[in-house]
């Protein structure tokens, strides 16, 4: 155990956070889930790709500079710091990408990784349905044999960043005979192919963040598929095991939250009537550290040759209700003035991004998952307590 | 950039583990309860002929010169087994104690020097009683305690001092107020600022201890209710099987999960400046106290009735946790050490400080003024 950045690290800490600080916007963009907000982040994403800084962590023969896990996350770090914009392509690069390393062909990597590490072509996921939420064995949406391609009927529902994306990664039931788990394949679909529609689906805040994809007659390459026919409830769950356990939600993240709201603390503390709100600021702050250093764990534990086991179900559960508290928290603080929508630029500087936080805090123990889902997994899976 | 375990401390940790799940039982347990000094001399020898009580203690005193990292899984273990002899506060309390008093001056080289080797094989017990703490456990049962006169550290026989029995809510901890000693300059090893500095150390290593152990005993105390909710039936299936059961263990396992490398950053920390330390101990002091109640709690909840009894095991690791989540400052002590801290206008925040780069260097520490508490 050495808890020391080495000069290397710290050399590296500087260099992300020099050209951090000359490229970054210095306006805030669009939310990415307005058309105009989201070719901003796609340029954005260029940019991120020309500096070769899109995925640190990739081979550089894919645009990334072949970063370990602990440079990563002083990426993300320094990338929080400087509040750089959200990333609209993370379904790509954080769950995807990886992915692909590893189940891809070499001919799939080429065609599909550099475009995605570019922007050139955002991703979707389309995992959930109608009748497969939670229990997501149940999926229907068939994909069909017919030499050379697939044919695919069927819906697809809560797709995140469906609206404007270029390309939608799925889970089809490939085998119309299999049940649950079985008889399932992982296939990528281009969004503007003949007979997709995708219908928007307005989110709490008032914009399209996520759509229903309908599928009729959709013919795609067998090329599409990643891995073999069949596999694709297990190369689901290892893009499942990245999401819930270190990419998506890096610590990062929440740090910066909790900094934020240690510094609104400290600007209306004299103006608080709750004082418990001290106690609950300071333990967000704390948490979140907790959160980083668990990750620092994880990540030195897979570098070690270790790999990532069933307490990262833990992960999902902890940042999503972290968050819930930060932003909950930082809500209290505004009091009646945190209901205001943050419109003119005064108004702006005064409430922040607080109140959209609030609202998409609202879903982080919902997605990739459910809590109840989460808990469920720690139980059977981390503690071995019975199913049935 | 590393925060892995080594293969040696790994090797160590399960050896200790191993020797513990077979020597520290239940029964042995009760049989302490119902003796007079509810001490163990047998466990006590085990302890050391493992190593365990030479571990911190330096090499030139016949130790193994390991420090606060290589120990903190080993005292984990020790709550795994909720161990009542007080191994932990020795070990890592006492112990770098005296050895710090012997490198601030050397003409302590041949009294402390002399217990240090006597505790490593051993023989002789130093008991360190803290004024955070008011009662310290198993004070009959050392021969030497470390005593404060203000900030003065004494060394003094026990059975020199008057010593008040109190009895614990935990049967396995035996509680004695240091009555009537009276301090002397041949008592005395050291003074002022550093007798200061020794006694924040020690707080820091003491709640760092406990932190360890608690989550040890939460962790055993969640492998108890998984056990007994996969036994136990009703409505014709395992009551584990009902996810009203499932998610409340589930809770003690993430709030354990999240401790843990809390408490190993506090070890690290501890192991570069112990009287640095206070922010990062008093994190893992206020996790690992939050989870192992909770534990304690659901665990009781899970076991229904049976764990409401005094036959059903589970309380032997609940009432650790119970005394443990007070000893070496509560939860509200630690807290607000923590605020204070953080509070500060010049607190080092964000990302790049986790890992102490802008906390360690630290006057900030000594211009903290909760740390009078400490003192």
């Amino acid at each position: 155990m050495e808890l020391v950045y080495t000069a290397e690290q710290e050399a590296f800490r500087a260099e992300v956070r020099q050209w951090l600080e000359v490229n970054v916007p210095a306006q805030p963009l669009q939310s990415f889930d307005t058309r105009e907000g989201f070719e901003q982040h796609r340029q954005w994403e260029q940019t991120l790709a020309e500096g070769n800084w899109g995925m640190v962590t990739w081979p550089k023969e894919y645009g990334g500079r072949g970063c370990n896990l602990i440079e990563w996350l002083i990426f993300e770090e320094e990338y929080y710091r400087a509040q750089a914009p959200l990333r609209v392509n993370q379904n790509g690069i954080f769950l995807l990408g990886p992915t692909l390393m590893e189940y891809g062909s070499d001919e799939q990597k080429s065609r599909f990784i550099s475009k995605m590490a570019s922007g050139e072509e955002i991703w979707a996921q389309g995992w959930s349905e109608p009748g497969a939420g939670s229990d997501m064995a149940a999926i229907r949406c068939r994909a069909d044999r017919d030499g050379d391609e697939y044919v695919i009927n069927g819906q697809k529902i809560w797709s995140t960043r469906a609206v404007f994306a270029d390309w939608v990664f799925c889970i089809f039931r490939t085998d119309p005979e299999s049940t649950r788990h079985h008889g399932l394949s992982f296939i990528f679909v281009p969004l503007d192919a003949q007979g997709v529609t995708v219908r928007p689906i307005e989110q709490l805040n008032g914009l399209p963040g996520f759509a229903e994809i309908f599928f009729d007659d959709v013919r795609v390459p067998v090329f599409n598929r990643l891995g073999e026919e069949g596999e694709g409830w297990k190369i689901a769950m290892s893009t499942a095991g990245f999401e819930r356990g270190l990419m998506l939600r890096s610590p990062a993240r929440f740090q910066q939250s909790a900094k934020q709201l240690l510094q609104l603390y400290y600007q209306k503390r004299n103006e608080i009537l709750d004082t418990s709100l001290e106690n609950d600021v300071v333990s967000c702050y704390m948490d979140a550290e907790a959160y980083a250093l668990s990750t620092y764990q994880t990540a030195s534990r897979l570098m070690a040759g270790g790999t990532i086991g069933p307490e990262s179900s833990c992960n999902k559960i902890f940042w999503s209700e972290l968050d819930l508290r930060i932003q909950t928290t930082a809500m209290s603080l505004l009091g009646s003035r945190g209901e205001v929508v943050p419109e003119s630029e005064s108004e702006q500087g005064e409430l922040g991004q607080w109140l959209e936080g609030f609202f998409f805090a609202q879903s982080g123990p919902i997605y990739a998952g459910t809590n109840e889902i989460q808990r469920n997994i720690i139980a059977e899976r981390m503690l071995g307590m019975p199913r049935k | 950039m590393d925060f892995t375990f080594s293969d040696d401390q790994k090797l160590f940790q399960e050896s200790v583990a191993s020797m513990l799940a077979g020597e520290v039982t239940p029964d042995s347990i009760r049989a302490r309860w119902s003796s007079e000094s509810g001490f163990d001399e047998a466990a006590w020898r085990q302890c050391a002929e493992l190593g365990l009580t030479a571990a911190l203690v330096p090499e030139a005193f016949g130790g193994l010169g390991l420090d606060e990292v290589d120990f903190i899984q080993l005292a984990q273990e020790c709550g795994r087994v909720a161990l009542p002899e007080p191994l932990v506060d020795t070990a890592l309390v006492s112990v770098p104690m005296l050895a710090e008093l012997v490198a601030l001056d050397t003409a302590l080289t041949d009294r402390c020097g002399e217990l240090l080797s006597q505790v490593a094989e051993g023989s002789v017990r130093v008991g360190a009683a803290h004024v955070i703490n008011p009662y310290l456990n198993f004070a009959a049962d050392m021969q030497w305690l470390l005593l404060a006169y203000g900030e003065e550290v004494h060394l003094v026989p026990t059975e020199s001092v008057t010593l008040e029995a109190h009895k614990s809510l935990d049967p396995s901890r035996r509680l004695y107020r240091v009555g009537d000693w009276r301090p002397s300059a041949e008592t005395r090893l050291i003074q002022g600022q550093d007798g200061a500095r020794l006694w924040r150390a020690a707080l820091n290593r003491g709640a760092l201890g406990s932190a360890a152990q608690l989550i040890g005993l939460s962790e055993a105390m969640v492998a108890q209710a998984v056990r007994y909710s996969g036994e136990r039936e009703q409505f014709g299936r395992a009551i584990g099987a009902n996810q009203a059961v499932k998610h409340l263990l589930a809770d003690c396992a993430v709030k354990n999960e999240f401790a843990k490398p809390v408490i190993y950053r506090a070890a690290y920390t501890t192991s570069v400046n112990a009287r640095r330390a206070d922010c990062v101990v008093s994190h893992a002091k206020a996790a690992a106290a939050r989870a192992a109640m909770l534990s304690a709690r659901n665990a009781i909840q899970v076991h229904g009735a049976m764990g409401y009894t005094w036959e059903c095991n589970l309380h032997i690791w609940a009432k650790r946790c119970w005394a443990l989540d007070k000893a070496w400052g509560d939860t509200g002590f630690h807290e607000n050490r923590i605020n204070e801290w953080l509070l500060m206008a010049d607190a080092p925040l964000g990302p790049e400080n986790t890992f102490g780069a802008g906390r360690i260097p630290g006057e900030i520490n000594d211009n903290n003024p909760l740390n009078e508490v400490a003192k």
